[in-house]
């Protein structure tokens, strides 16, 4: 038994070991700066600049979060102060199974209804795109994290005692005063970690993204460019790992960015849940 | 005073909108997910293999991708689920100390965070170094360290929920504390692992990005565990950006059956835990 | 002020008949205590008088509520001008997670009240309670000093009321969770008094505080009722006989008796009346 509670304990540093170990050979080769701020990835040519995917997934990861929080946070308050009990029920059963749904069927819908929606939106607007964009990632990863951040944020609501409500009411306040003064004071860590959480699973996010989102290694200038975030670099040229070995390398390095990352992002967001359920 | 009357209103009008928006996109999703892939379904798509290449052949089916996905599923599920409870039984107060308990936990929650991605070039690294290709066995591995997190969680949630006079009971009749472990704890404990089980292989099931490196892929059903094997996701995946409709249809047919797969799953796992739950002493 | 009566008043949790066929006037400018064994309808009875049994969604309310003529159930009435007009002090406190300061002026604030109303508030409130004010403020308020000065008076005037201004006066804004628990009690009466109330509603009001704050609380309960009617619900058969003027006596959501506290105490009318006082049941 404590055999394999050594191994839970080590498996994520052996991870984390083993992505540097396989790490080091580019990054002996050039500088970290170098390879997070240099825009021209050549890999044949020995080139390896990551800057083009981390502004991609750093941006798709905020066009999905502007376009979900709101949605999500409005939608949790609802649920837990204004809906019957019945819908609460009927909802939360929904957006679990929209948590439970693959990434991969969320990428095919991607393909199918979103890339065409902003292919027709862009012309609206008078840049042509083929779809295939930051804003398509953007919104299939928005879609993507909504039942994590709503059902998260529900649970930090219903976690505030009845008597702030009653307290508020009972002065003569409307239920929304109620809950714009009150509940979301009290409930304001327990909400930034749903934040946070949908956050670190947007950032992670590699197939449905990789379906629809360009996949070109330069900078997007606009929202209906396509773009190339460092989980999808990783998806795409696996085959190409054994080939060049620097290239091999260049590619567990993302893995292990994004591991060192998202890690973060989860650790931080978990722990100040812990200790607001103390509270 | 109606001005806060009317701010509620807009706020309740803006809630209900970004509401029906969320539960609109979702039954969107399926309906769209289900009418394209109805039209490809046929039992000759479930039962052949592609023939041709999955990629260019015209006929043939999903057979390669429905039964290596069961195949790594149930594997993954079995061994996550080996290393799962011992991990779930040692969280227990009574075999750790705090420290140790905490620092398993946190372990377990970056593993629950990490990408699949990451999961797969770690698998791919493994498979490197002890010198085996893109197969079931590696398709397995990577999935079961997915699952893991998931799988303990379910398993410890369970055993916690066993009202500790149970277990003081079964030490007054003179069991040793592992007797009591698994005589009680086991049999109250069954039905909410149960349900653990089926979430985990649900959430394995649907994943490409762990296998995508490490299980590889291929027309065929895998004849042993070096073999590659096709999968859904990747089944999908691979044959959603082709020119060629009948390809297309492939990768229809394996969301839709995928999809349904995961819905099954998630809903018989929430109506047996509601059935055993029954049963259970609180 | 006004007059409160209810009729034939009956209220049912899903299957539980929690009240059954009260019917009783309270009267003005007076305690009015009500008292019973735990658990036989006393808070459902007092939170019926401000709505706050909206807040429970298998209630089931029958009968009549009437403040000043008017059924407050009536949907057309406004629940917000009667929740202002009906105050209410729970058993155990709740301070709102701000300041000392603004959870005083929470209700003022989210009522939009002005300058001119805020002074014309403590003005009327000064005129039927002998609130001590040291002499110079007396200045302060008809110089009618530039804005924000009302808030701060406000918050003065009725942290002095509730008798918690000299322990806090140097630490306004301090979160009010700090304060102890007796305090927060008596921050608890000076925020529900800033809104101007007619009534004021207390649920078991000094059941959670130690014996020296609930002697404070009910001193300035004695006092307020110059200028507010009070209704207390308490289990503390000595409590209401020091505070009361009038008694309903409630036992098992039935009204058992009721009337002014010298003839309820002394000269008690039904078989269960003179059980509970004497201490048979409680």
């Amino acid at each position: 038994m404590l055999l394999a509670v050594a191994f839970a304990n080590s498996i994520v540093l052996l991870i984390a070991f083993g992505l540097f170990i396989k790490s080091r050979p580019i990054l002996a080769e050039k500088s970290l700066s170098h390879l997070l701020l240099s825009s021209s990835w050549h890999p044949f040519k020995g080139e390896f600049g990551f800057y083009p995917f981390i502004v991609g997934t750093l941006e798709v990861t905020a066009i999905a979060m502007i376009l979900s929080v709101p949605v999500c946070l409005l939608s949790a308050i609802y649920l837990s102060e204004y809906a019957r009990n019945r819908f609460r029920n009927l909802a939360r059963l929904v957006i679990d199974i929209m948590a439970a749904i693959p990434s991969v069927i969320y990428g095919l819908w991607g393909v199918i209804v979103i890339v065409p929606f902003v292919r027709v939106l862009g012309q609206a607007m008078d840049t042509p795109t083929t779809g295939y964009s930051l804003l398509a990632g953007g919104i299939i990863l928005a879609i993507m994290v909504s039942p994590i951040i709503i059902s998260v944020a529900m649970e930090v609501l219903r976690t505030v005692p009845i008597q702030a409500r009653e307290t508020a009411l009972a002065l003569g306040a409307t239920k929304w005063q109620a809950i714009k003064h009150v509940l979301l004071r009290s409930a304001l860590h327990g909400i930034l970690s749903a934040i946070v959480l949908g956050f670190a699973r947007a950032f992670g996010e590699t197939i449905a993204v990789l379906m629809i989102v360009g996949n070109v290694p330069k900078v997007p200038k606009s929202i209906f460019d396509p773009a190339y975030p460092l989980p999808a670099l990783l998806a795409n040229n696996y085959g190409e790992m054994m080939s060049i070995p620097l290239y091999n390398s260049a590619l567990l390095l993302s893995a292990l960015i994004l591991l060192v990352v998202v890690g973060g992002f989860n650790l931080t967001a978990h722990l100040t849940l812990l200790r607001f359920e103390k509270r | 005073m109606d001005t806060r009357k009317l701010e509620e209103t807009l706020f309740k009008g803006l809630m209900i909108a970004s509401l029906a928006l969320v539960l609109g996109v979702l039954a969107g999703m399926i309906l769209v997910i289900v009418l394209r892939g109805a039209s490809s379904l046929s039992l000759s798509m479930l039962i052949q293999t592609p023939k041709g290449g999955y990629y260019l052949g015209k006929e043939g089916g999903i057979a390669n991708a429905i039964v290596g996905s069961l195949y790594l599923s149930f594997g993954a599920s079995l061994l996550s689920f080996l290393l799962g409870l011992p991990i779930a039984f040692a969280l227990q107060k009574e075999y750790l100390g705090r420290r140790l308990a905490w620092i398993t936990r946190l372990s377990l929650d970056i593993l629950w965070g990490t990408p699949s991605i990451v999961y797969g070039a770690f698998g791919f690294i493994v498979m490197v170094y002890f010198g085996f290709t893109a197969s079931l066995l590696g398709g397995i591995i990577a999935l079961a360290l997915l699952m893991l997190p998931i799988m303990t969680r379910s398993i410890e949630e369970v055993i916690r929920m066993i009202p500790p006079e149970l277990k003081e009971l079964t030490y007054a009749l003179g069991a040793t504390r592992l007797e009591t472990t698994l005589t009680v704890v086991v049999r109250q404990a069954l039905p909410g692992m149960v349900t653990g089980i089926l979430l985990a292989f649900g959430r394995g099931i649907g994943d490409a990005a762990s296998i995508l490196f490490t299980a590889g892929y291929t027309d065929y059903l895998p004849r042993s565990l070096f073999d590659p094997v096709a999968s859904l996701p990747l089944a999908v995946f691979f044959q959603v950006a082709t020119p060629i409709p009948e390809v297309q249809n492939r990768a229809y047919a394996s969301a839709l059956i995928l999809l349904m797969i995961v819905l099954i799953i998630s809903l018989a796992s929430r109506l047996l835990s509601r059935r055993f739950s029954r049963h259970i002493i609180r | 002020m006004p007059h409160i009566s209810l009729s034939n008043l009956s209220i049912a949790y899903g299957n539980h008949q929690v009240l059954k066929d009260i019917t009783v006037d309270i009267p003005d400018g007076q305690i009015t205590v009500i008292i019973g064994p735990s658990g036989c309808g006393k808070t459902t009875l007092l939170k019926s008088l401000n709505r706050l049994t909206d807040l429970y969604e298998d209630i089931r309310v029958q009968g009549e509520v009437r403040i000043d003529g008017v059924d407050i159930h009536d949907p057309k009435e406004d629940i917000l001008a009667l929740r202002k007009k009906v105050g209410f002090l729970s058993q155990k406190p709740f301070p709102l997670p701000m300041s000392i300061y603004d959870n005083i002026t929470f209700g003022p604030r989210i009522h939009g009240m002005d300058e001119k109303q805020l002074f014309q508030q403590i003005h009327e409130v000064r005129r039927h309670v002998p609130v001590d004010f040291p002499g110079t403020l007396d200045d302060r308020l008809s110089s009618h000093d530039p804005r924000g000065k009302g808030l701060a008076l406000l918050v003065e005037c009725y942290l002095r009321l509730a008798g918690l201004w000299d322990e806090v006066h140097e630490r306004l804004h301090a979160p009010a969770t700090n304060l102890s628990i007796g305090q927060q009690q008596r921050l608890a009466l000076a925020r529900a008094l800033a809104v101007e109330p007619e009534v004021i509603l207390a649920d078991e009001p000094t059941s959670a505080l130690d014996p020296i704050s609930a002697q404070l609380i009910e001193k300035q309960f004695k006092l307020l009722k110059n200028r507010y009617t009070l209704v207390v619900v308490t289990h503390i058969l000595r409590q209401a006989k020091r505070i009361a003027d009038y008694v309903i006596f409630l036992y098992m959501g039935e009204l058992v008796e009721h009337g002014p506290a010298h003839e309820f105490f002394n000269f008690p009318r039904d078989e269960r009346t003179r059980a509970y006082i004497s201490g048979e049941i409680s």
